[in-house]
């Protein structure tokens, strides 16, 4: 090994993340090259500089007194399955009553859960919409022309928000099929990805924090407010796709 | 509340000051908390970091759109190697404030390479997901950022030497 090929090593062999293949060579190599070892122990040097604890910022506590007062206390639990308790249940209930219990519960735990073939069927409607180039049936970037459109052929007024200032720019809406119903898509998009949103009424009047899952590559995310069910769809990473429903969930709407 | 000094340290090395460091940091952490009961995947420190680079840079755009982010040049001009015409040993920089100086003016994503590196000790493989680069970029960037660390501190020990 000569000190053109030993160079680029040095830096992943300092870190700890050069292939054992690899480190034999260049151990050798700086055993023999004193310029190449020198280089090493300088750059072993720096990265001892840069650990050195005081350049570590620590949260201050007003910040972590700020945060967790804005934590609603719903955040902070995990929602959980309901602890049914069986035991009393089974010997108060009559033997017959129990089993249809039994085959009720098979049925459901068997079953694919609701919302894992609704996340399905969500992620499918996306795909659709980007084969057959039919994203959109009205095609604006105004949101004072997208949620008209969509009088008449929804029985529910779909809220509809324009996040250009937030980089995630309107670009229409269509009507799609989903669970039974037409619901409403509005389109957006970040860059070259294209996100789906997808907007129908809430059967349970209650809120819902937003749930991730990842289905072939596309990620959803699903969350309800106390009106409407949300789905939002994309081959856009996590973190910015969390950004995006953020941004719509506590952006302003527009007045109907 | 875990992770929040990760999430405040890289907040802070990459807006550069306490007051919108605590902005980005907070932001971050609601969204994180808010949206998904505050813990995602295996390792939820990379996964709240993430979120802290695009809140990061998004608030970036917004508020300080004319500043200089890292450019071609950055990645391919030849940096000469301080180390390369030194004949001993460089003892390791214990002044803070001239380290503090000297990351500080890296382009920021160089910055956040060596915070992520360094700092957080995280593998080249989960800065490169972190930061959504190829690792390529990640290594060359770290070892680029070093080079540029290097000059920069090996001048001024070397004026301090003088005086």
């Amino acid at each position: 090994m000569n000190c053109q090929q030993a160079k680029p090593l040095i830096d992943p062999y300092a870190d700890g993340e050069l292939e054992a293949s690899a480190i034999q060579e260049l151990e050798q190599h700086l055993q023999s090259c004193s310029a190449c070892a020198l280089a090493l122990r300088n750059l072993q040097s720096l990265k001892k500089s840069l650990k050195q604890d005081t350049l570590y910022f620590t949260a201050p506590a007003e910040l972590r007194q700020r945060i967790e007062s804005e934590l609603p206390s719903r955040a902070k639990t995990v929602p959980r399955w309901p602890a049914w308790n069986w035991n009393k249940l089974t010997t108060a209930m009559s033997g017959a009553f129990a089993i249809c219990l039994a085959l009720l519960l098979t049925v459901t735990l068997f079953r694919q859960s609701p919302e894992q073939s609704l996340a399905r069927e969500v992620a499918s409607s996306h795909i659709r919409s980007l084969m057959a180039s039919h994203a959109l049936d009205v095609v604006s970037t105004d949101q004072h022309t997208v949620k008209p459109w969509f009088n008449g052929k929804l029985d529910f007024s779909p809220p509809v928000k324009d996040l250009a200032p937030q980089e995630f720019p309107l670009i229409g809406g269509r009507l799609d099929y989903i669970d039974g119903r037409n619901v409403a898509a509005l389109v957006f998009q970040r860059h070259k990805h294209v996100i789906n949103l997808f907007i129908w009424p809430a059967k349970e009047k209650a809120s819902k924090p937003a749930s991730i899952t990842p289905i072939q590559g596309y990620n959803l995310i699903h969350w309800s407010d106390a009106q409407m069910t949300f789905w939002a769809v994309s081959d856009l990473n996590e973190s910015e796709l969390m950004e995006f429903v953020q941004d719509f969930a506590t952006g302003k709407t527009m007045n109907p | 509340m875990p992770h929040l000094d990760a999430a405040y340290n890289l907040a802070r090395w990459l807006a550069g000051n306490d007051h919108d460091a605590q902005d980005v940091a907070q932001e971050a952490s609601l969204r994180a908390f808010r949206f998904f009961g505050g813990f995602r995947g295996e390792n939820a420190r990379a996964w709240l970091l993430a979120i802290v680079r695009n809140t990061f840079y998004t608030w970036l755009r917004k508020n300080r759109p004319l500043d200089k982010t890292v450019d071609i040049n950055d990645e391919t001009t030849e940096i000469e190697d301080a180390s390369a015409n030194a004949d001993e040993v460089t003892p390791p920089f214990a002044d803070a404030d001239a380290v503090r100086r000297a990351i500080a003016e890296l382009p920021a994503e160089f910055r956040e390479i060596v915070v992520l590196r360094e700092m957080e000790g995280f593998s080249y493989r989960e800065i490169a997901e972190l930061a959504e680069v190829p690792i390529g970029t990640v290594m060359s960037r770290l070892a680029r950022a070093r080079k540029l660390l290097q000059k920069r501190l090996t001048a001024e020990f070397n004026q301090g030497d003088e005086r």
